[in-house]
């Protein structure tokens, strides 16, 4: 009987056989935590009666959610997180790095075949580097800080096949909309989605994290994006020494469903409040007024997404109506940032630019919308109150989208700038 | 048991703003549940309450907070169409029951409900609904109390 990938990380892990359904008790390759829900994982923790973590090198601590801290309780919070890693020996990149999952896969900490688990919705965004990983809450992570291992139900996989190229202006976060429009934003509950088709093999690692990030949108355990030649091309400039192979589904590996997309006629999307899978073309809501653009989050603030907005931008400047929020995802996103002078640019048009945080994607430290406003973001949840007041509106959309609405203070086709 | 109704799609962000994040106590935590959702929910709820919820009730975020808010708040048992995941574990985990019931969009908010755990079952308004029993597995931590006292006995498990 063939086996979907996700069977098969499943089945290396356990030594064994396993399909879809089965109820296992797996090994972990590594897990992350964050200043939200680390507090409460070291808690737990310590409740469970346990000393030492399972392997202090397969730990990944840093803070982005609310840094540098925004309140006493919250340092207070970041405070604890670095006495519990000096004392276990764990790395801990504390607000240097960014944005968790950002760092996570750019220090090359997620790798094809790998379990990976984290202490946030988002972590599902690693299978972008052919990584089985999903989000779990602070009382499971304090187990497998403990343990080492986790139970997991192996999940059924739903094939989303993307053919076609993509039109100008035209991007992955366009795509990854509109599958949750189509899917639901229940659609996947329990299951994994693989990503496959030429659309994602062209796809840079960039796009492919966008996809996989916002897999949890439609209530999947995971994404996941099988490794080729990009994916390896990616990790090895990060881990040299990682010996390549092969891992896919096998053609007669059972799949739950199987959908199919065809980029090239895609349109810009958005989606508008107060579900993500509330998508509709930009033409729908052209027009609307916004008071805020956000550009950044851990779907959307990467180089390759100020690339876009720059190119959107050309020599305008944004309107003065709007306030642009930029921030990068993580010092390396940064730096390439700035290095291609784009900052500058982002500046002398009007926008802040942040250091690399979570920023009003979190909704609690900074960049919140009074009642009544509306935001238009690049980020993942649109949900009632997530970026402050909730009688706020917040639309989700590409940063060339997110670019040209800021030009014109309204939601815009990019395509007509 | 009074029955705090509440519609499809509600997230870890209506359960608990982000903003409440930076506190890890429930009692805490459960003066701000449903805040700005349903501002009369931390005022008005009693212990022994019960939540019922449509689809997908507590997608989003895997923040613990969200069941810990609603566990501080006095109320052990959420009923729902269908829950997400991560919220489903978490809630087994921390000692909050997720049942699922296919039928729980009929239940009018305010209602009286008893519940009867050992056969499924549980009678609003003299009408009978069915929930679906918790998975094996999950029961055993369920019944353990959740996670942590499980977890207590184990030294290794794999
Ligand atoms: S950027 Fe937003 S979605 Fe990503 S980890 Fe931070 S708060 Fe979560």
């Amino acid at each position: 009987m063939g086996r979907t990938i996700v069977e098969k990380i499943f089945s290396s892990h356990i030594g064994g056989d396993v399909h879809a359904g089965d109820v296992v008790m797996a090994p972990v390759d590594r897990v992350m935590i964050h200043d939200i829900t680390g507090p409460l994982a070291i808690e737990k923790f310590h409740e469970m009666g346990a000393i030492k973590v399972f392997a202090k090198d397969r730990v990944v601590m840093l803070f982005d959610h609310q840094v540098p801290a925004d309140s006493i309780p919250a340092a207070t919070n970041q405070k604890n997180m670095r006495k519990f890693a000096l004392e276990q020996g764990i790395l801990n990149y504390d607000i240097r790095e960014g944005v968790c999952h950002q760092v996570l896969v750019e220090k090359g900490f997620a790798r094809p075949g790998e379990i990976i688990i984290g202490a946030d919705s988002h972590t599902c965004m690693y299978g972008a580097c052919g990584s089985f990983a999903t989000g779990i809450g602070s009382t499971d992570m304090g187990f497998a800080l403990k343990f080492g291992a986790l139970y997991f139900r192996v999940p059924e996989t739903i094939k989303i096949q993307g053919e076609g190229k993509f039109p100008d202006r035209v991007t992955p976060k366009d795509l990854i909309l509109s599958i949750i429009g189509e899917i639901g934003a229940d659609g996947a509950t329990y299951k994994a989605v693989e990503f496959t088709g030429v659309a994602f093999s062209d796809m840079d690692m960039s796009g492919r994290m966008t996809c996989c990030n916002m897999a949890i949108e439609m209530g999947a355990k995971s994404g996941i994006v099988p490794p080729d030649s990009t994916t390896w091309r990616y990790i090895k400039e990060r881990k040299p020494d990682i010996k390549e192979f092969s891992l896919s589904s096998d053609d007669d590996g059972i799949f739950c469903n199987s959908i199919e997309f065809d980029v090239s006629t895609l349109e810009p999307k958005v989606a508008v409040p107060h579900n993500v899978d509330n998508v509709v073309p930009v033409s729908k809501v052209a027009g609307t007024p916004v008071d805020q653009v956000f550009i950044g989050s851990c779907t959307n603030g990467r180089f390759e997404d100020f690339r876009e907005a720059i190119e959107v931008l050309g020599n305008n400047s944004f309107s003065d109506k709007v306030r642009v929020i930029i921030i990068p995802s993580s010092k390396e996103e940064y730096l390439k940032t700035l290095r291609a002078g784009y900052i500058e640019k982002f500046v002398l048009a009007g926008a802040l630019v942040e250091a690399p945080c979570c920023g009003p994607c979190m909704g609690g430290a900074f960049g919140l919308l009074a009642p009544g406003e509306t935001s238009l973001s690049t980020s993942n949840r649109n949900f009632k109150g997530r970026q402050g007041s909730t009688e706020a509106m917040v639309y989700l959309c590409s940063a060339s989208t997110a670019a040209a609405s800021a030009i014109k203070g309204e939601i815009t086709d990019p395509r007509e700038i | 048991m009074r029955v705090w109704k509440f519609g499809d799609n509600i997230d870890t962000d209506a359960i608990i703003p982000g903003r409440f994040l930076i506190y890890n106590d429930p009692k805490e935590l459960a003066l701000h549940a449903f805040e700005g959702t349903r501002d009369e929910f931390a005022k008005k709820v009693s212990p022994g309450d019960i939540i019922v919820g449509g689809k997908n009730f507590g997608c989003g975020s895997s923040r613990e907070h969200a069941p810990l808010a609603i566990i501080g708040s006095g109320v052990k048992y959420v009923i729902a169409e269908s829950f997400a995941r991560i919220f489903y574990r978490n809630s087994i985990n921390t000692g909050l029951l997720p049942l699922v019931c296919t039928d729980a969009s009929t239940i009018p908010d305010g209602a009286q409900l008893q519940l009867q755990l050992e056969n499924n079952r549980f009678i609003v308004e003299g009408n009978n609904y069915r929930t679906e029993p918790v998975p094996d597995f999950l029961r055993t931590i369920s019944e353990a109390g959740g996670l942590v006292p499980y977890a207590r006995k184990l030294e290794r498990v794999i």
